[in-house]
């Protein structure tokens, strides 16, 4: 059954019966019904969706996370510290929460890593946030080989990995090439401008096209990674968000009343800073890409290609642990092997 | 930093920019809108009609490229209107999985089983729509008795309002005609074990990326309308699939029977496959909050089973209504007529309704059954080896090799082999796909 139609020839004939011998009519099967069917599948079933937030104390990471998800789901929210004390080491800290739009169920979980880059000597930080992130993976994995397996596995991947830069307004420094370089590997980072609120437009564009360039040319591949774009339409969309990362971010989760509405910002002396309003930061580009347009797809890419990656290194690893036969040393995989 | 002066022209922009958004596309991303007030208009590829009624077939957010297919989802946006500033925005979530999977297309493989000349391929031509048959050859008596089962497959890919499905027939000609039909059904068993067995090597590979699901998801298992209900085949050969895929019990050449014969026809047969044990595809329960009209469809279909059904490739026409159906002397049997036979239901169960449950419990239940089935007996030829080694000391590999007859054991000593197993299958699950993975990757 195709999808265009014959005009049918006209068969008026005096005879009561007659016979034609061509499927041109009734050509509906209805298999476009599947959509819905999955549709129901999936609002049954729920998502869930892992985000793991970065960057120094004080850059409004908590508020950034309450800012998109339109309530209080940051660590600071929940665990009510009323001292803001620096970890002594980082800590992961994992808050979830089951929110619901429109009859869509989310399990949302916010990861936190609080201590990171606060110390004085901030060597290998990085280190336990990319064991966490391998411990996800191997967790699925133990839970994908199991002999019994659980219909659904639970997801506990980290999606996606929010960076913030503080706004130096000059360019990356030294940690957040290191972090990012190493992370960019194993999970999706969007890195974002930090309270921009301190950047004029011109220096924020300046800021930002140093901070690409120095991606660039260290080699580190950041959320749309270019080689995973599927087809020329997802290119072309995607293109346009890497000709605009890393977004400047203003967060807040204060409303205030501007021009008989009210709205999320800042409240400072020469004006309020409205976080949704694209002419003051680029709050509403990260949400939009991060949860209306981009979401299935940043979960499609961890375990399709991060978590592939890792399960085929863990493969190997075990493969030469057991036999030792072929002598041949465990091979690094490069980002590009599949 | 804004300065003093300009903070009445940021206002104004911003006005601008509101009233715009308010108009677009609600769903559309603000990173693809240029950031210029007044252009309402020239918004290309976003739906023109979007602020109108709500079920418009819809573009997918993209107003670079004015130019592109229109989206088969049709539902409508879950934010069609001004207030979608209120919300967060994942409700949109499952549009964009859906939008993957449209692009990448769907499959299903549907086994025909049953003795000749009961309508198989007919049927499957009337259900899809297609010619799959056209070039075959039909034996005659003389060919047929040395025939042994063949698996035939036919794949046709069907496309439907954007929506791509990749249709796959298994077809078993020569089930049950020859004069000796004992185990006749067990190449039809083994081909869906080795359907079962390629997916398990697959997903334990290393490459995982383009995995082809050439499972069965379902078999329309044909009963003759000329017996007393189930024949001996009939039973041997459900019991021998049911747990290795969906048997949908199909009362094949319905139009040979009266509508009370078709009753009583399908009550006995009912029983019957109750009495022996044998499970058919179970359709999943209505959720307490569904429609009442869903329900009721729900329940009728539930007592159709088996569903009496007539297939037809050929379009007649009587008093000027063209229907599809078979031309009789005494009148027209017409295939999509529920008063006439089964067939609209059984199609609407198959494609319309029950094709992703028909999957699901594939892959959930009749897969999952067989990989554990096929890692226990790799779990105990591992046993059998580590035994064998620990008495004849000989350094073997680890590999396990399949072995000849088992020596017969004691009970103790089948005791201490289960127990090893379970020991083995709790602790090292991992080194366990591996040794899989060699030996189905050597």
């Amino acid at each position: 059954a195709q999808c265009f139609e014959f005009p049918l020839p006209c068969y008026s004939s005096p005879i009561s019966f007659s016979f034609i011998n061509h499927l041109v009519d009734f050509s509906y099967v209805g298999i476009d019904a599947i959509l819905e069917q999955m549709r129901r599948k999936a609002m049954k079933q729920g998502f869930e969706l892992n985000i793991m937030v970065v960057g120094q104390s004080g850059l409004g990471k908590s508020t950034l996370m309450n800012t998109l998800f339109k309530s209080k789901v940051s660590r600071k929210s929940v665990l009510a510290t009323s001292q803001e004390k620096i970890p002594k080491t980082i800590e992961i800290k994992s808050i979830s929460h089951d929110i619901e739009e429109k009859g869509v169920r989310m399990k949302l979980t916010v990861i936190d890593t609080p201590g990171f880059g606060d110390q004085i000597n901030n060597e290998n930080c990085w280190q336990p946030i990319m064991k966490f992130i391998n411990d996800q993976y191997e967790a699925y994995l133990q839970e994908e080989i199991n002999i019994n397996r659980k219909k659904r596995i639970p997801d506990s991947r980290v999606h996606c990995c929010i960076y913030f830069i503080p706004p130096t307004g000059h360019c990356l420094r030294p940690l957040d090439v290191e972090f990012m370089k190493r992370l960019s590997k194993v999970v999706n980072i969007v890195p974002v401008i930090a309270k921009a609120d301190t950047l004029t437009l011109e220096e924020r564009d300046f800021f930002k096209k140093k901070i690409r360039e120095e991606l660039r040319s260290n080699g580190i591949d950041v959320y749309p990674q270019k080689e995973f774009d599927e087809d020329a339409e997802d290119r072309m969309i995607n293109e346009k968000i890497r000709e605009m990362i890393p977004f400047a971010v203003v967060g807040s989760d204060q409303e205030y009343q501007v021009n008989g509405r009210r709205l999320l910002g800042r409240k400072t002396k020469w004006g309020t800073i409205e976080v949704e309003n694209i002419a003051h930061c680029e709050f509403a580009y990260l949400r939009d890409l991060l949860i209306r347009t981009h979401m299935q797809n940043i979960k499609d890419i961890t375990s399709s290609i991060h978590y592939e990656m890792y399960r085929v290194r863990r493969l190997n690893e075990s493969n030469t642990a057991v036999t030792q036969a072929n002598g041949i040393p465990e091979h690094h995989l490069s980002a590009h092997e599949m | 930093m804004q300065e003093p002066q300009q903070q009445h022209q940021d206002h104004g922009g911003h006005e601008a920019d509101r009233e715009n958004e308010g108009q677009d596309h609600p769903h559309t991303p603000s990173y693809l809108r240029p950031p210029v007030a007044g252009r309402a208009q020239s918004d290309s590829g976003s739906e023109p009609s979007l602020t109108q009624s709500k079920c418009v077939e819809f573009d997918l957010p993209s107003p670079v490229s004015p130019s592109r297919p229109k989206s088969p989802w049709s539902l409508f946006d879950p934010y069609d209107n001004n207030e979608d500033k209120e919300y967060v925005g994942f409700a949109t979530l499952p549009n964009q999985v859906h939008r993957k999977s449209v692009k990448k297309g769907f499959d299903f493989t549907l086994m025909v089983a049953g003795e000749s000349g009961l309508g198989k391929s007919t049927l499957v031509n009337s259900l899809f729509l297609t010619d799959l048959y056209k070039d075959r050859k039909l034996l005659n008596a003389e060919e047929r008795i040395t025939q042994t089962v063949e698996i035939t497959k036919h794949t046709v890919d069907i496309e439907e309002k954007g929506v791509k499905l990749k249709l796959t027939i298994v077809d078993t000609p020569g089930f049950g005609d020859a004069i000796d039909n004992t185990e006749c059904w067990k190449s039809v068993a083994d081909y869906i074990d080795q359907q079962f067995e390629q997916y398990f090597r697959d997903e334990s590979g290393l490459n995982r990326k383009n995995i082809q699901d050439n499972r069965v998801h379902c078999c329309l298992y044909f009963i003759s309308p000329f017996g007393h209900g189930l024949r001996p085949l009939d039973v041997e050969f459900m019991k021998a699939l049911h747990e290795k895929v969906n048997i949908v019990p199909v009362l094949a050449k319905a139009d040979t029977l009266t509508p009370t014969e078709v009753q009583k026809k399908k009550i006995k047969i009912r029983e019957e496959i109750e009495q022996y044990g044998i499970k058919i595809y179970q359709f999943p329960d209505c959720d307490s909050d569904e429609d009442e009209e869903f329900k009721q469809q729900d329940l009728e279909l539930k007592e159709s089973i088996p569903f009496a059904v007539i297939g037809s490739n050929t379009v007649v026409e009587a008093k000027g209504k063209r229907v599809r159906g078979r031309l009789y002397p005494w009148g027209i049997v017409e295939v999509e007529n529920s008063a006439h036979c089964d067939f609209v239901k059984l199609r609407n169960m198959l494609v319309r309704t029950h094709m992703q449950d028909l999957k699901d419990v594939t892959r959930e239940t009749h897969y999952e059954n067989y990989r554990a089935q096929c890692i226990q007996s790799m779990t105990r030829m591992v046993v059998k080896e580590r035994n064998r080694n620990k008495l004849t000391r000989e350094s073997g590999t680890d590999f396990p090799i399949p072995m000849g007859p088992a020596v017969s054991e004691s009970e103790t000593e089948k005791l201490i082999r289960e127990k090893d197993e379970e020991d083995i299958m709790q602790t090292v699950p991992e080194t366990l796909i591996n040794k899989v993975k060699k030996q189905f990757l050597c």
